[in-house]
């Protein structure tokens, strides 16, 4: 039974081209961003600063991301507009973790109560904010929030049919919902401000080297472990199911199939990978906010995913990193150029690359092979 | 013009008693010494030149004395004069001493555009150095403004009347309480008498006699005057040292129903309130939502730039205003038909350009439309800057309608919920009995069919994507005074107005405007318990869930259709 666990995701490995060389490249990242970043000096040619490495940490947080849209848009048709509320509440249960972890290094210097509760004039923790000062019970929320969500969200609306734009049109409305929630200071979640100046993470400072480079293969890894979750679920027996609900919804349901139950729990599955990705992003970026629920955001990881070629996988990641080196260096370089280059990608992919680059390319690949064959 | 306003009575008390004081000298004073001028002879009926050129060298006793005489002339031209007078713009030529009204003017600093207080004709500017101003002490202020307060009472137009009549009453004294008395008697205007009424029962309140305030209370149990509601209510209240603030059980029990009465008027009217604003409102989201009936709703494309398409609108009122600076009362008019074209425009070129290539793929159209979002927003942002753009409200739209005392409705809202309706019908108008209307609903019941009948398919989709575009123009021109123009203003209404659509039932015009105004009127009922944002989050869990319940909105479209 271990066995076939374990040769499930391997053996659909070996019909995943592009997915092997997508786990190769992030091994090689994972070994070498930080020797770089830690062995040469700060003056060699070699040397990789922290912010470069802290910058493809983030990037792979919005991999996985990408990754966990792809599955449910790629691979079972639905279109989440909402996926960063699931990305934002990871963020946020991990932000917890870590402000608790202040203690009495705040402004305040209170123990128990973070400083915007002080500032608040509150006296006590609210109840949802206790257990937090433990790390086991903050990654269970980690997981728990998004997918209770998730679950309850996705039964209501998959059990009464919406689907197809009016399912985007109120996943849109959920993380709009949400984001006016978390702005209100009485949510007890910091309000505008959100999280900011954490301290340490697992009794690590966060600043050290150590922690940050801990954090990046940390977050490789939970890259890695999303692809290859993803990967078995959808060569899975029940990963063709899920391709027949995209394709013919109304067919897969007549032949027998609980289309429900397999779109609600492809969307669960979904959002505990968002949440990670989330929580994974908040302790090397160091701050969360209620911005990251507003819907432009979720709009934007749809975006990675079309842009970098959907029902792939490895193409989400492609996406997200290619949009997101672009945002980093245009917004520098030439900042009002960056939203004219963002808006002719999304109407250009839409019209000219249906697959993505990655479908780009290989298909390329292909009409080269069948023109020499020819 | 300076106002005195006195809200606690002592001052006002110190200041009766002193110009009671001043009052008694100076008529000792005129007594004693017969008048210099001839104008204060008792027996000759003076006229109005000479009662002016007595005015600059009196005292002020002899001014008070010389206001009463002008006054008894009854002569419209008088009325000037004692404005000017109160205005401190009634001046006297230094030379010889010839009165007349004299307006500083902005273009000429230190000159004087006067005006014959005699004659009412132009006079010409000259130097303010020769001229000096006939001066008034508070005394005499209040001495004019009831003069003036008189003279209005007698003017034959209603609102006059009855804008003396509330001047009156802000400072009741016996003199003015007895004119007003006088004039309850033959006022005819229903409005002015009820003013009086009040006026006049309220100054009751503070008779000493309990039969006279029980009047007095009775009187006032239907008025939603807040001056009557706070007497009225401190009345039946303990003070501070145990005792009422009225002594008389009787008149304080007619006291606690009279309040229960005003209370009473006073939630009728606070609900009328709500539903109003509630209306205005949610005519916000069906102006928002309303293009969208059309391009979503009827040819079922998500166009997420049609926010940036309303934004266009906002932007082209803007542009029209910098065009015609002169006339901002018709930029408005002007901006609509301007804004249809411009957001119309911008519409077909959407829909040739990209749209067309997506047809049957509304999820890519979703994102394909972003990018056009995208780029509509920074565009304006290159164009006009980042920063909000400043629209002027034309003074027609501004402005507030006084109902009553406790119910004033502000002359845009009711402009913006006339004007959605009206939208609205033009645009049922033109889907039911327009050939346009007539072919667009053929195409989106049945493509093929339609074409098979000699409909130009591609064209008719490229008008109606062109009219809910233009459609969404002119909501940026209603838009334009109600929120910031900036490049955002599209976005903040993105979620909203898709929901309405959802909420109505797509491809349903009547949904988008029940559904629109009625979130729009629970959002204004949940407001006072929960707040703005919090009656937001309600509203936006209670469509999801309704979504849920109805997948198709309140009122679904008929007919059959599967995903094929």
């Amino acid at each position: 039974m271990a066995d076939q666990l374990l040769a499930g995701p391997l053996a659909s490995l070996r019909a995943d081209r592009g997915g092997r060389y997508f786990l190769c490249l992030l091994l090689a990242t994972a070994v070498a961003v930080p020797l770089l970043n830690s062995l040469p000096g700060a003056d060699s040619a070699l040397h990789l600063s922290s912010f470069t490495m802290n910058l493809i940490g983030k990037y792979m947080t919005y991999a996985m991301l990408a990754i966990a849209v792809d599955l449910i848009w790629g691979y079972c048709g639905i279109l989440s507009l909402g996926h960063g509320a699931f990305f934002a509440l990871g963020g946020y249960a991990m932000g917890m973790y870590l402000m608790r972890q202040i203690g009495t290094r705040g402004v305040y210097g209170d123990p128990v109560l973070p400083d915007f509760m002080i500032f608040l004039n509150w006296t006590e923790l609210p109840w949802f904010w206790h257990g937090f000062q433990s790390f086991p019970y903050a990654l269970l929320m980690i997981v728990l929030v998004p997918a209770a969500l998730a679950l309850a969200f996705g039964f209501l609306a998959f059990r009464s049919r919406v689907s197809g734009v009016y399912f985007s049109i109120i996943t849109q409305a959920l993380t709009y919902a949400l984001m006016l929630a978390f702005f209100r200071n009485d949510m007890g979640f910091g309000g505008n401000n959100g999280f900011t100046d954490f301290k340490d993470i697992l009794g690590f400072n966060l600043q050290a080297p150590g922690t940050r480079i801990a954090l990046f293969l940390a977050t490789a890894l939970g890259l890695a472990a999303s692809y290859l979750l993803c990967r078995f679920v959808v060569s899975s027996r029940a990963g063709r199911v899920i391709e027949a609900i995209r394709d013919a919804e109304s067919r897969a349901r007549f032949l027998g199939y609980r289309v429900e139950s397999y779109k609600l729990w492809v969307f669960v599955l979904s959002a505990i990978i968002a949440g990670l990705a989330g929580a994974l992003y908040v302790p090397q970026v160091g701050i969360i906010n209620p911005s990251e629920f507003s819907p432009t955001n979720s709009i934007e990881i749809v975006i990675w995913v079309a842009i970098g070629g959907r029902g792939t996988l490895y193409g989400a990641v492609v996406g997200a990193f290619l949009v997101n080196f672009a945002k980093t260096y245009f917004t520098g370089a030439l900042p009002s150029f960056w939203l004219y280059a963002l808006g002719s990608l999304f109407i250009g992919v839409t019209l000219f690359l249906p697959y993505g680059v990655v479908g780009a390319v290989s298909r390329s690949g292909f009409t080269r092979l069948r023109g020499s064959l020819s | 013009m300076p106002r005195i306003r006195s809200r606690s009575t002592y001052p006002a008390l110190l200041l009766l008693l002193a110009g009671g004081v001043l009052v008694a000298v100076a008529a000792a004073l005129a007594h004693a010494e017969p008048a210099t001028s001839a104008a204060f002879g008792a027996d000759k009926k003076p006229d109005l030149p000479s009662l002016l050129t007595a005015l600059p060298a009196a005292s002020f006793a002899e001014k008070r004395l010389l206001i009463q005489q002008l006054l008894a002339l009854r002569d419209p031209r008088v009325r000037t004069v004692l404005q000017a007078f109160l205005a401190d713009t009634l001046v006297a030529r230094t030379r010889d001493q010839h009165v007349f009204v004299g307006e500083s003017s902005d273009e000429h600093p230190g000159q004087l555009q006067l005006t014959d207080a005699l004659t009412g004709a132009s006079a010409g500017t000259e130097s303010s150095d020769d001229f000096d101003v006939i001066g008034v002490n508070n005394q005499l202020r209040k001495e004019l403004r009831v003069a003036l307060a008189q003279f209005d009472l007698a003017s034959p137009d209603a609102s006059v009347r009855l804008a003396a009549v509330k001047e009156m009453l802000r400072a009741l004294e016996p003199r003015t309480q007895q004119l007003l008395r006088d004039r309850l008697g033959q006022e005819r205007d229903a409005s002015v008498k009820r003013e009086i009424q009040v006026g006049l029962a309220l100054a009751d309140l503070d008779s000493d006699q309990a039969v006279t305030r029980l009047a007095a209370v009775t009187e006032l149990s239907n008025s939603l005057n807040p001056d009557v509601y706070n007497r009225l209510s401190s009345m039946t209240r303990n003070s501070v040292d145990g005792s009422y603030g009225e002594s008389d059980a009787s008149v304080r029990a007619a006291a606690a129903r009279s309040v229960r009465s005003i209370e009473r008027y006073r939630s009728f009217y606070a609900a009328i309130q709500t539903l109003i604003y509630g209306l205005s409102q949610g005519s916000v989201l069906v102006l928002a939502a309303i293009g969208l009936a059309i391009t979503f709703g009827v040819m079922g494309v998500i166009n997420m730039a049609h926010g940036e398409l309303m934004m266009l609108g906002a932007y082209t009122t803007y542009v029209v205003q910098l065009l015609m600076p002169g006339h901002i009362g018709a930029s408005i008019i002007v901006a609509i038909p301007a804004a249809f074209l411009v957001a119309g425009l911008a519409g077909v070129a959407i829909e040739r350009g990209i749209v067309r290539h997506l047809y049957g793929r509304p999820l890519e159209t979703l994102l394909a439309t972003f990018g056009v979002s995208l780029i509509l927003q920074q565009a304006v942002r290159d164009i006009f800057s980042a920063n909000n753009r400043p629209v002027i409200t034309p003074d027609w739209l501004a402005g507030t309608l006084q109902i009553n005392d406790v119910l004033a409705i502000t002359y845009k809202r009711l402009y913006i919920i006339v004007f959605t309706f009206a939208l609205f019908l033009a645009l049922l108008a033109v889907m039911r009995h327009t050939r346009l209307g007539l072919e667009v609903r053929a195409v989106a019941q049945n493509r093929d069919m339609a074409k098979a009948m000699g409909v130009r398919t591609e064209w008719v989709d490229a008008l109606t994507f062109g009219l809910g575009s233009g459609i969404a123009g002119i909501a940026g021109v209603a838009l334009s005074q109600l929120t910031n123009v900036g490049p955002n203003l599209g976005q903040s209404y993105i979620v909203d107005s898709f929901m309405v659509v959802v909420f109505g039932g797509v491809g349903n015009l009547w949904g988008t405007e029940v559904g629109g105004n009625s979130l729009g009127v629970v959002n204004k009922l949940l407001e006072p318990y929960a707040g703005a944002v919090l009656a937001k989050i309600f509203v936006l869990v209670f469509l999801i869930l309704f979504i849920q319940r109805r997948p198709r909105g309140l009122f679904p479209q008929k007919g059959r259709s599967t995903d094929g």
